[in-house]
Order: C-alpha cells, then sequence, then structure tokens
C-alpha cells in the first residue's frame, strides 16, 4: 500500500506541512479562518537534529501496529492498511500516545487522540502534507 | 479440524480469536463467558458513569466480531474445572467441551479484605463490570454521599466517574498516597491536590475498621457517614481453574513468552496471569488491557501453530483525571538515576540504569511520550542515542540517522 515517506535532504524545515494538515482536518474552506492566530495540532511533525536535518514524522501505518492492540477503547483500528481513530468511541485516555514508538499519534488539544488517516476521511483525499511540500520532500508511494 | 477452546469473554479473548484466525481460518473456537455481555471495553466504565461514552461504545469489537471470526460464544456459563488427561473443560451447567488448545482468559475479581460490619451496609458495589457499574449508576443520587474504599487506577477513576452524579465523594486508602502503585510521592501528591480541587476529599494512611450501617469508623478514629460504598481495594486474578489442575501458580498463571501455562496445550492471557517484566526483569502480575490484547494474540497465534512471542511486556499506564494527565512505564530499580524536570503543572522523572532507560513517570504534559516507552521496551542502550536532548523531549531526531532511516524510509 502507499504510505508517506520523507526525503530529509530536501526538507526545507519550513513546516508548511504541518499548516497543510491542520488546515485539511480543521473541516474549514478558508485557510487563513482556520488556521490564524490558533494553536495548530498537526499530525505530522517537523524535526530538527542536531547538525541541523529536518524531516516530518507522521503515522508510519505499522504493519504490526502497537496502537491498535493497545486502544482501551476499542478505537483504533486498521482498514486496508490505514490505521484510523473511530472519534465516536475515542474516550481520550491517551494510551496509543504512551505507546507509539514513532510519537505519531498525538493529542488533538481538546483531550483526545488523533493521527495521520492519509487524509482519507476529509475533503483533501489524498495527503495535503505530500501536496503542499514546496520541495517535494514527502512522498505518498508503494515501498 | 483443531478445536480451540477459551475460557472468558474479555479482551485477551479477542486477541486470542483474532490470533488464531489470524493464522488458522477453519478451526472451531468455542468462548466461555460468564457475563452476559459481548467483549466490552472494562476500563471504559467509569467514563460511562462521567457519560463520555454509552453501553453501545463501550463493545470493544463491532457487533459481528464473533459471526466473522466463527467463534460460538456460551453466554452466561462458567469453566469449573480443566481435565488435561481427557483435554476437556466442564462447565457449570454439567456440559463438557473438549479441547485441542485451550486458552484461560479468567481476568481477575475485586480483593475485598474482611471488614468488620461490612454485612450491615446495604449499598456496597465492586467497580469491575458493567452490572456492577449500572447497580452502582442506580444506587447513586445527587443527594449522595459517596465513600470509596481504594484510592488506586479503579477507586480514583470511579471517584472522576461519579464527580457530579454524587454530592459528597471520600476516598480512603492505607496507602499515604493515591495511585500508590504507579506513582511515587511528588507525581502522587500534585495529582491528590488536583483531584482535591475537583471536590474530592481524601482520607489517606487509614481505612474503615468498622461498618455500622452507614458509616465507617476509621482507624483514625474519624467516622464517614456515607450513602453509597464502592470497594475498590484490589483485584486478585482468577487463577483457581489451573491451580486445581496442577498448573504453576502463584500470584497469577504463570505464562512464558508464548502464553504457555505449565500445562500441556493450556495457554493463558491477560490480567489472570503472572509474566516477565523487562524493565525490572521479574516476573509479576501486570493486569492491563494493552498487555492482555498482546498476550491473547500471541496465545493465539501460538495454539494455531504460529510462533510469535510477546517477550517485552512492561508494566505501563496511562491515566488521567480531570484534565491532569498521567503517563508511567516500566520501574526504578534499586540503584537507578533519576532525571527530573518540573514546574507547578507538570513533572517528568525520568529512571536510568545500565546504560538503559528504566522506567518513567510523566504528569500534566503528553507528548510523544511512546518515543521513550519504545526506548525501555527495545532496551535502547543510552550510549547510541542522543539522551541530552531526549531528556529534553521525546524525538526521533535523537534517535541516530540508521534509525530515522529505517522507521521514516521503510515500512515497518
Amino acid at each position: 500500500m502507499k504510505r508517506i515517506y520523507v526525503k530529509e535532504q530536501w526538507c526545507l524545515g519550513c513546516r508548511l506541512c504541518e499548516y497543510n494538515c491542520a488546515f485539511a482536518n480543521s473541516g474549514m474552506t478558508d485557510m487563513a479562518k482556520a488556521l490564524r492566530g490558533k494553536q495548530i495540532y498537526p499530525r505530522i511533525q517537523v524535526e530538527t537534529e542536531a547538525n541541523g536535518v529536518t524531516f516530518a514524522v507522521s503515522c508510519r501505518h505499522c504493519n504490526d501496529p502497537i496502537c491498535v492492540k493497545s486502544c482501551i477503547a476499542g478505537a483504533l483500528s486498521k482498514k486496508d492498511g490505514v490505521i484510523e481513530i473511530d472519534h465516536e468511541k475515542c474516550v481520550g485516555c491517551l494510551t496509543c500516545v504512551l505507546v507509539c514508538p514513532y510519537g505519531a499519534v498525538i493529542e488533538d488539544g481538546s483531550g483526545v487522540a488523533q493521527k495521520c488517516e492519509l487524509c482519507m476521511k476529509n475533503s483533501c483525499g489524498a495527503p495535503a502534507c505530500v501536496k503542499g511540500c514546496p520541495n517535494n520532500a514527502i512522498v505518498y508511494e508503494e515501498r | 479440524m483443531k478445536k480451540y477452546v477459551i475460557i472468558g469473554n474479555g479482551t485477551a479473548a479477542a486477541g486470542c480469536i483474532e490470533g488464531i484466525r489470524s493464522t488458522d481460518a477453519e478451526g472451531s473456537i468455542t468462548v466461555i463467558s460468564a457475563e452476559k455481555y459481548p467483549v466490552y471495553c472494562r476500563p471504559l466504565i467509569s467514563y460511562y458513569l462521567e457519560k463520555k461514552t454509552d453501553l453501545k461504545r463501550m463493545n470493544y469489537r463491532a457487533d459481528s466480531f464473533y459471526t466473522d471470526n466463527h467463534a460460538d460464544v456460551r453466554y452466561g456459563v462458567s469453566a469449573l474445572a480443566i481435565n488435561t488427561d481427557e483435554k476437556e473443560i466442564s462447565l457449570d451447567n454439567g456440559e463438557t467441551v473438549p479441547y485441542d488448545a485451550l486458552c484461560v482468559c479468567t481476568g481477575s475479581a475485586p480483593f475485598i479484605p474482611p471488614m468488620q460490619g461490612l454485612d450491615t451496609v446495604q449499598n456496597k458495589f465492586p467497580f469491575m463490570t458493567i452490572d456492577d457499574t449500572l447497580a452502582l449508576e442506580k444506587a447513586v443520587t445527587p443527594e449522595s454521599r459517596v465513600l470509596i474504599i481504594g484510592a488506586g487506577l479503579i477507586g480514583l477513576k470511579c471517584a472522576e466517574g461519579l464527580h457530579g452524579r454524587a454530592q459528597q465523594i471520600t476516598v480512603c486508602d492505607l496507602a499515604p498516597r493515591v495511585l500508590s502503585s504507579i506513582l511515587d510521592d511528588k507525581c502522587a501528591a500534585m495529582m491528590q491536590k488536583h483531584l482535591e480541587a475537583n471536590g474530592i476529599r481524601f482520607l489517606l494512611g487509614t481505612s474503615a475498621k468498622e461498618f455500622i450501617g452507614n458509616s465507617a469508623v476509621m482507624q483514625s478514629g474519624e467516622t464517614v457517614e456515607f450513602d453509597v460504598l464502592v470497594l475498590a481495594v484490589g483485584v486478585r486474578a482468577n487463577t483457581a481453574i489451573v491451580r486445581n489442575a496442577g498448573g504453576n501458580v502463584s500470584r497469577g498463571i504463570l505464562v512464558d513468552d508464548v502464553c504457555r501455562t505449565s500445562l500441556p496445550d493450556v495457554y493463558a492471557a491477560g490480567d489472570c496471569t503472572e509474566y516477565h517484566d523487562i524493565s525490572s526483569n521479574s516476573v509479576k502480575v501486570m493486569a492491563l488491557m494493552p498487555n492482555a490484547y498482546m498476550q491473547g494474540r500471541t496465545a493465539g497465534i501460538n495454539m494455531a501453530g504460529g510462533a510469535v512471542l510477546f517477550d517485552n511486556a512492561i508494566p505501563m499506564n496511562s491515566i488521567g483525571f480531570f484534565g491532569l494527565h498521567c503517563h508511567t512505564a516500566g520501574s526504578q530499580p534499586e540503584g537507578c538515576e533519576m532525571y527530573e524536570e518540573s514546574d507547578d503543572s507538570h513533572i517528568k522523572r525520568l529512571f536510568v540504569k545500565d546504560d538503559r532507560l528504566t522506567g518513567f513517570m510523566l504528569l500534566g504534559h503528553m507528548h510523544r511520550t511512546g518515543i521513550y516507552t519504545a526506548l525501555i521496551r527495545n532496551r535502547t542502550p543510552l550510549s547510541e542515542v542522543d539522551f541530552a536532548r531526549l531528556k529534553i523531549e521525546p524525538q526521533l531526531a535523537a534517535m541516530g540517522e540508521a534509525y530515522r532511516n529505517k522507521v521514516l524510509k521503510g515500512v515497518v
């Protein structure tokens, strides 16, 4: 299946992916209205190594996902390779945050968990971080 | 066609069913369920009281779970004994059920220490099951004064769940601090302060000596009047069925890293077991829902002829009350060093020994904590990562290029 991969040699560290992610998942049509003056909780996060190398981290959609196995609410599941959260079932216990080895499940600012769902559930339809990366440092492909 | 039998119908049993079916599509699966409900999320009973979920959403799996997996569930019956010679179990309705591979997922039961006069209390409830919860819900009114015996995970979650449903909630515990099994004094003090600010009253270092109807006489001499009593002192693993069959049992049913018991073709998983904790290198009961699932799945795959290990278990807890969250994992072995940072609203304590992260306690700020958990679980040598940066913030950027390339450029 197609997953998101980063090419750190191309990453500018501009964090546009974080903004595009937050916007894509905001449910709003105007980026400025969605994001201006707000603390954002993107599902992709840019990290910086000590030597200055930057790269983005989002859900790996693991073959053997420990978040799904650990969810105490039965809210996380893997469907057609995509690990999804059922927000109707999530109670915000954050066990998934405690177990994800990549730090890819994060609290959404209101107390419940969120993670990259490859923009399958929002109107974007394909990963917004990939579409919006100005230097093609994030790709969506089979490996 | 292989005959699989599972005693119990909780999370471990669900993991076992999924494990079996990932390996064997044909064999028959029989589930013996004492409770009359399909598998549900037991820790969510407090969220039910809080009205953050309901009975429907508390189901752990979809309605079609058992039919999809061709599992036959016998509701409302209990297993009485395992006959390992005949390879069959006997049920309390007189039936016997033969097995080729058996998984014991009997869970745990509330431990209620002998307390004088407890039989004079009308409204008393354990807090473990949906039925306990529904009974408790019925008994509590907005005028109720609730006394909870036990300031552990169950007692405090119950207190949070009842907050807003009762007039007064008092929690007592023999231990001098709240959540004594997972938090140290400093972390517990912050959590207690937060709970008190939300209206929960504590009597610590003391417990009820005697009950006279609706009053509890505490060891400290104080008397607490209550309308509803919740017994949340602790739980005990349900081990009798394996012990009586001659299996190796101490505090829990002893299982190895494929979840086998000492009895032939008998596996066990979940809260009824004790197993190896790699963070402390000791065998203990770790009654945790994630581990229960992972054990159940491991047992199921191995029962069906597959080969997987669950050999990196650690204790871990994610729990929060009234918006203050805590994450704990691993252990604090003797002689470990502690790294700490804290302020008024958060505490981070990391425990290090022999070049390994062995455990942590975090209160208040839960961001990407799993990176720390993985350090414990993978027994990563800290000399191979930039631990100085990791201490400040969990991040893959401090894990080295090789690791990063593996997890971000490939399929994991």
